[in-house]
């Protein structure tokens, strides 16, 4: 590395930007990835992985590359499925990816530490040869094995250009052994600690899809319960989920009403210099303000779409 | 050729084939003729009878002869036989040079190529969808296709422009006295609206069932008054599978439905969606998702339309019986439960073509329209509108009821994807003007929202929230820019293959044979 590489560091904006849906798009269809910034959804995904045939990787890897040299997706943040470290795509999927700079590489199968950092080092070498500061291209892994689910912590702490982490829903209860729910009850100790494992780290976490994709009471239920949980977002298979992802994701105007006193105050409480202050008889910390914050964010998210 | 230049900027021929013609000026801008058309005074004595036993008889009893204009409605739509079955018989009688004013023509009348090719069909005079339009673009028609709108033919007819001489009318049912009933037997296909002006105008009405029933039916929608002959025959008229759909789905497309629920919001910013709203739907996707988020928000409202207006689907009865509406005024039914609706409810109301959209009348029902949302095949920067042209020049569709609900709606919106597979459908100039931009208010996109300035909502509108409003140009620079370019102007010959007429009369546009 020579010396005068320049190096970009995750902001905190990288791992708080509301990411409440996160729409996957086959990398082989062109009117959908036309379409990309049209659908409404927070982030889009690219698919180079599991939503391509094996004979369609080439043309798609070239669509995906053109399309993101060429077309204005707006708002809409844009990241790539890569296919997993280990497969013949995946070195070719990076070098033409890279230069056309994405938001992040959404990473499947993210199994241990060491395979991330080899992954990272790639990642920075076709930085570099594109004259590209190190660390422009942040990294979602996707944690699909037994294996992963337990060395979710160091994926997490493993670099700086992790923004969130998820787990892949299918994928993982094949390896456990276990049937796919409605309930979910099958995923819950992951979730659970995916997304211990995320706050530790300070990234976000996004849940899986919910596959069946004309069952939006389902899908509402699942979305419900996965932010009770505290996930910051939901994969899409299909456009239609967005609406009602979006939906749940909206604070009751209660919340909205308090999140916005408790912001007020701490403002106030900051200009004057006093240290604690009270709202609803409430005593307001830091961790309270930031989750008001988040409140006011998804809020304004919600009323824009 | 001589030309002059209308007020949409397109060329006009002075004359075609011993016609005048009278470039298109405005609303209201030309002189109009003072009276209609007389029709021809009948007589029945007691005792005599209308039956007659098949279409060769009847063509006989018309006493048709070559250059005649022959007419029939396309109330049975992808489902008609009749078109078909009476030409054939008809060439085979070695007439020839017939003018076909039909009120549309559909791919299932692929079969009259053959005879527009060997001379039997040497005009035509309405909407052409499928392959008829497509042999005309070639060149194969010896003389002209004239396109009018649903409104425009009715006016043609009753002005004497477009003088009938023997009117072939699918009946659904019928009785031996020409009383003709749209809502029963095995072709039901609702109203038949288009067909009034042709019972009411043409030298010669005569009425074709499968289903005859003993004098006198039910639900009359055409009275016997206006028939000269009833022919039961036993070959189907019609196929009912392809006269009505089961019901129409809404899609499930999120972009066409983003595009829909937008309508909704500019239809809400007008201010028009208060009690005593009226509105026309169509049974396409985008204006049937229209329907539905329309239905929701006046329920959300509060609001009690005054009447919906058909072609009438599901969604529109739906409405009507959910008491959103308390009247539907329907010239074509598009699904089974409008037919039924039409047959059961007293608040359906079929009309016939003249009442839902002739300017030269004293109440066309687009008068008093207040919104409409309609599709485009193309719209240019001058918000002008093209249906009937396909991209690559060719004649591929009618201009059905577009060109009189957008001039007479209060709120005209046209709906559609900025691309349509990978052609940009805002442009410089549309290929063919079909509909005046003068008429389209607001042209509701995928990738923004653009309003008419001469819009008399405009500044209502500008101040609505939510909305991503663009220039026109800007929509079309936007899908310039996604296809990478403008497009290659389409190839024409010089030969003019059709006039596109505007509801009055006067011509908005030509359309050339294309280059092959």
């Amino acid at each position: 590395m020579s010396k005068d590489v320049k190096i970009v560091k995750r902001t905190i904006e990288d791992v708080t930007k509301i990411r409440r849906t996160r729409l996957y798009i086959p990398g082989n269809n062109p009117a959908m990835i036309r379409n990309a910034p049209l659908f409404g959804a927070d982030q889009v995904i690219f698919d180079l992985e599991d939503g391509v045939a094996i004979n369609q990787k080439d043309s798609a890897r070239i669509l995906v590359r053109n399309a993101l040299k060429s077309l204005n997706f707006g708002e809409t943040e844009v990241t790539v499925r890569i296919n997993p470290l280990g497969t013949e795509f995946f070195e070719d999927d990076l070098k033409e990816i890279i230069p056309t700079k994405p938001y992040a590489i959404v990473l499947p199968k993210a199994e241990t530490h060491k395979q991330i950092l080899q992954i990272c080092d790639k990642i920075a070498a076709f930085e570099e040869r594109n004259g590209m500061p190190i660390g422009t291209i942040k990294l979602a892994p996707i944690i699909e094995s037994a294996l992963g689910v337990l060395q979710a912590e160091q994926i997490a702490l493993a670099s700086d250009r992790i923004v969130g982490i998820s787990p892949g829903g299918e994928d993982l209860t094949a390896d456990l052994g276990a049937e796919r729910t409605i309930e979910g009850e099958e995923l819950l100790y992951i979730r659970s600690k995916l997304l211990l494992a995320a706050r530790g780290a300070g990234v976000q976490v996004y849940d899986t899809v919910y596959t069946n994709v004309r069952d939006n009471v389902g899908l509402l239920l699942q979305t419900k319960k996965i932010i009770r949980l505290g996930y910051d977002g939901k994969a899409c298979i299909h456009p239609s989920q967005i609406e009602l992802i979006h939906k749940s994701f909206m604070p009751t105007e209660a919340q909205i009403e308090r999140a916005e006193r408790i912001i007020g105050a701490y403002k106030i409480a900051q200009e004057q210099g006093v240290g604690v202050i009270c709202v609803d008889n409430k005593m307001i910390d830091v961790p309270v303000v930031k989750r008001s914050e988040r409140i006011l964010k998804r809020a304004e998210a919600g009323r824009r779409k | 050729m001589e030309f002059t230049e209308n007020i949409v900027g397109r060329k006009i021929p002075k004359k075609i084939n011993g016609r005048k013609l009278q470039p298109f000026m405005g609303l209201g801008q030309y002189t109009m003729p003072t009276h209609k058309a007389a029709t021809r005074i009948r007589r029945r004595l007691s005792g005599e009878t209308k039956l007659l036993q098949s279409i060769d008889e009847a063509i006989e009893k018309s006493e048709l002869k070559s250059g005649m204009t022959i007419s029939f409605h396309h109330h049975f739509r992808g489902g008609d036989n009749l078109m078909n079955l009476v030409i054939k018989k008809i060439a085979e009688k070695g007439i020839k040079n017939i003018t076909l004013a039909p009120s549309s023509i559909h791919p299932v009348h692929a079969p009259l190529v053959k005879y527009v090719e060997d001379g039997t069909i040497t005009n035509i005079c309405c909407g052409v969808t499928g392959p008829v339009g497509d042999a005309i673009s070639r060149g194969k028609l010896k003389g002209i296709l004239t396109v009018r709108s649903h409104g425009g033919r009715a006016r043609s007819i009753e002005d004497g422009d477009c003088r009938i001489d023997v009117a072939f009318i699918g009946a659904p049912t019928a009785d031996e006295f020409g009383n003709l009933n749209g809502v029963d037997g095995k072709q039901a296909c609702g109203p038949l609206g288009y067909m009034v002006p042709d019972a009411q105008f043409a030298d010669m009405v005569i009425a074709v069932t499968n289903n005859l029933v003993p004098f006198p039916c039910n639900n009359i929608f055409i009275n016997q008054n206006h028939v000269d002959y009833v022919v039961k025959i036993k070959e189907p008229i019609g196929n009912p599978d392809g006269i009505v759909s089961g019901t129409t789905r809404i899609t499930r497309d999120p972009i066409r439905l983003g595009i829909a629920k937008t309508c909704v919001k500019v239809i809400e910013g007008s201010g028009l969606l208060k009690d005593r709203f009226s509105f026309q739907s169509g049974a396409g996707g985008i204006t049937l998702a229209v329907t539905k988020f329309l239905s929701e928000r006046m329920k959300d409202l509060d609001i009690k339309g005054s009447f919906g207006m058909g072609g009438s689907t599901s969604a529109l009865v739906e409405m009507l019986e959910s008491g959103l509406f308390t009247r539907i005024l329907d010239v074509q039914a598009f699904d089974k439960v409008a037919i039924q609706s039409l047959k059961n409810n007293p608040n359906h109301i079929g009309i016939g073509a003249s009442q839902y959209a002739n300017i030269h009348s004293s109440g066309a029902a687009v008068n008093v329209l207040d919104t409409v949302v309609l599709g485009a095949t193309e719209v240019d920067i001058n918000f002008n509108v093209n249906v009937v042209t396909e991209s690559d020049g060719r004649i591929l569709h009618g201009i059905g009821g577009h060109q009189d609900t957008s001039e007479g709606a209060k709120l005209t919106i046209v709906a559609l994807p900025l691309l349509r597979g990978r052609n940009p459908v805002i442009i410089d100039r549309v290929t063919t003007v079909t509909s005046p931009g003068m008429n389209i208010d607001v042209v509701v996109t995928d990738y923004g929202v653009a309003v008419n300035p001469e819009c008399k909502f405009y500044n209502k509108l500008m101040k609505l929230k939510g909305i991503n409003y663009m220039k026109i140009e800007e929509l079309r620079d936007i899908a310039y820019e996604l296809v990478g370019g403008a497009p290659d102007p389409i190839p024409f010959e010089e030969r003019i293959v059709a006039i596109i007429e505007h509801r009055d009369g006067t011509i908005l546009d030509v359309v050339c044979q294309i280059k092959e």
